[in-house]
């Protein structure tokens, strides 16, 4: 009983956005709203924590005995204070950063404001695990930079980072694989994202095409990540 | 050019400290290759290491071209060390990187300018043999290249002082002799005094014209090295010049010596260069009542000149042989008793 110029959506074809309501229970744009905010929390969060992991784990390599800038206070200080960090599981961490979180972002739910516990809860991890790369740095190609007339930042800029390079891309690799379940939980407590989606349209709904396909998209997230990561890391060491 | 002056530098161990310099002086005049001897742990590697500063000593003074480290401020002392190269052992090279990148690095640090920094490169590695070898990754690169890479990048900054920590041992006898020629190139054709610390007394003695010989922290023994080579004093030093020089009776031989009923002396004599105009041998042999048996001759260059060594056994009558032994003094020849258990 259709007039001309009045095309259903069945007359058209295929529609996938109604299939896909009806398969999974939910709109595509809401899985795709929920999949930018989780690459939002992972991108940030990795950025931001990379970077004060960074700092952090420059703390542990320098200021440790036997180091550039040899202090004992300073390492002791970063180590405890990573070691108590890592230590708490991140739902815990999440609650407890609350008010801290209130005062930077002014809210304690949404994307945005789960980025500083993901922040507070990732740096140290990737700071432990920078630590590690920069240490693998050969003694001998420190003392080689001093002994040309390096100045500290100088070493750090040009010796330890290059060398140490391919191996905290690895490094990070794992560190985002480990954000991404955080994401999830954050995300369940006010910030949106896959894993959001899959506890409260999944899980408690009892809607078990999405719940599936959620761990796929995950799944899927991580192998690529590796992939990825093992990749850029092989190129930066292959010719060594 | 370097002067070590009462050196003294204790490390905090574990259970006990350990003293890598007890009171030790140094000289090293410009133009010298000067060799630093000595076992593992005999405190060489920690000398050689206060000359650009990398230890510093807990006492004494150490002054290189003028100027004494320990004055200066953080800033002067980075200045310093672009004038002072270093080679290592495990040639400390970023082994993911090219050999002009590695080579380029401490000019880049220096500040110069790239054009310039290219052409510096091409230089220092025309001069070392590596021309061709620019592009490759050090991790391409044989043993040799990579210390030739070592050698090309300590050189880049033109340094007066170059300090190498056991250079050559790493690597295997044909190419520790091309890299030791390459050192003395570096030495003869752009006037680079050289330091280095070995274990290897051919080391010390292709190369080198003075040596150190160290122990336990201390300075045992120094001089030119032929003086250390034709009269070995400290028990060390003369277990370092008989890897290169044999100063025993030769097992072979010893029998001989044992059997021998009449009186006898086994000599060890040594000729440095032409200073023993005379045919002493000749006319030793020529001596009527005593017999002369060579056990053994080796002749050694060194420093542009010719060790000659000889272990002679001298047979007859006490007098005969005290004679002999004056007219070896007397002839200007280097001479010791050798000794064996009968």
């Amino acid at each position: 009983m259709s007039t001309p110029g009045n095309i259903t959506p069945a007359q058209a074809g295929f529609d996938f956005a109604a299939w896909f309501k009806d398969f999974f229970g939910i709109k595509f744009d809401k899985l795709l709203g929920s999949l930018g905010d989780t690459l939002y929390m992972l991108g940030w969060g990795l950025i931001i924590g990379a970077a004060v992991g960074f700092l952090l784990a420059l703390v542990l390599v320098m200021c440790r005995r036997g180091g550039l800038w040899q202090n004992r206070v300073a390492y002791g200080i970063v180590n405890v204070y990573v070691n108590i960090v890592r230590s708490m599981p991140f739902i815990i961490t999440l609650v407890f950063v609350f008010p801290l979180t209130k005062v930077i972002v002014g809210k304690t739910y949404g994307s945005t404001a789960m980025l500083v516990p993901l922040v507070i809860y990732i740096s140290p991890y990737l700071a432990r695990l920078m630590e590690n790369s920069l240490l693998e740095v050969s003694p001998g190609i420190i003392e080689a930079a001093q002994a040309m007339g390096a100045t500290t930042w100088q070493i750090i800029a040009r010796f330890m980072l290059p060398e140490a390079l391919s191996s905290m891309v690895l490094a990070l690799t794992t560190g985002t694989v480990g954000l991404l379940g955080a994401t999830a939980m954050a995300g369940y407590v006010g910030g949106g994202g896959v894993g959001d989606l899959a506890l409260t349209y999944g899980y408690q709904r009892y809607n078990l095409p999405l719940l599936i396909l959620t761990i796929v998209i995950l799944v899927v997230f991580v192998q690529l990540l590796q992939l990825l990561g093992n990749r850029v890391s092989a190129r930066l060491r292959s010719h060594r | 050019m370097i002067h070590v002056e009462h050196a003294v530098k204790t490390f905090a161990g574990g259970q006990q400290a350990v003293h890598a310099l007890r009171d030790v002086s140094l000289h090293v005049a410009q133009g010298d290759i000067y060799g630093i001897v000595g076992f593992s742990g005999a405190g060489k590697s920690t000398l050689l290491r206060l000359v650009n500063g990398l230890e510093k000593p807990d006492s004494g003074t150490v002054t290189v071209a003028g100027q004494e480290l320990g004055k200066l401020n953080k800033r002067e002392l980075l200045k310093l060390r672009r004038k002072i190269g270093m080679v290592f052992q495990q040639f400390n090279l970023l082994e993911g990187k090219t050999v002009f990148h590695n080579v380029a690095l401490p000019l880049e640090l220096a500040g110069m300018k790239k054009e310039e920094i290219r052409k510096r490169v091409r230089e220092v590695l025309a001069f070392v043999e590596l021309e061709e070898k620019q592009d490759a990754y050090v991790s391409q690169l044989s043993g040799g290249q990579k210390q030739r890479v070592g050698i090309a990048r300590a050189l880049a900054t033109s340094p007066d002082i170059l300090l190498c920590d056991e250079a050559t041992s790493a690597l295997d006898p044909q190419t520790t002799e091309a890299i030791l020629r390459l050192l003395q190139k570096v030495n003869r054709e752009m006037g680079v005094t050289i330091l280095l610390i070995t274990h290897q007394m051919q080391v010390i003695q292709m190369i080198c014209n003075k040596v150190a010989v160290m122990e336990e922290g201390k300075v045992v023994e120094e001089g030119s090295v032929l003086e250390v080579f034709g009269t070995p004093r400290a028990e060390v030093t003369r277990r370092f010049v008989r890897t290169v020089i044999n100063d025993r009776i030769p097992e072979k031989f010893l029998a001989v010596v044992r059997a021998e009923q009449r009186n006898q002396q086994v000599e060890l004599l040594k000729f440095i260069g032409d200073q023993v105009q005379e045919p002493l041998i000749a006319q030793l042999c020529r001596t009527e009542g005593l017999e002369v048996n060579i056990l053994g001759a080796t002749i050694q260059e060194m420093q542009g000149s010719v060790m000659s060594v000889f272990i002679l056994q001298l047979i007859g009558e006490e007098a005969l042989v005290a004679a002999a032994e004056k007219k070896i003094d007397a002839a200007g020849a280097l001479r010791e008793r050798l000794v064996w258990d009968a």
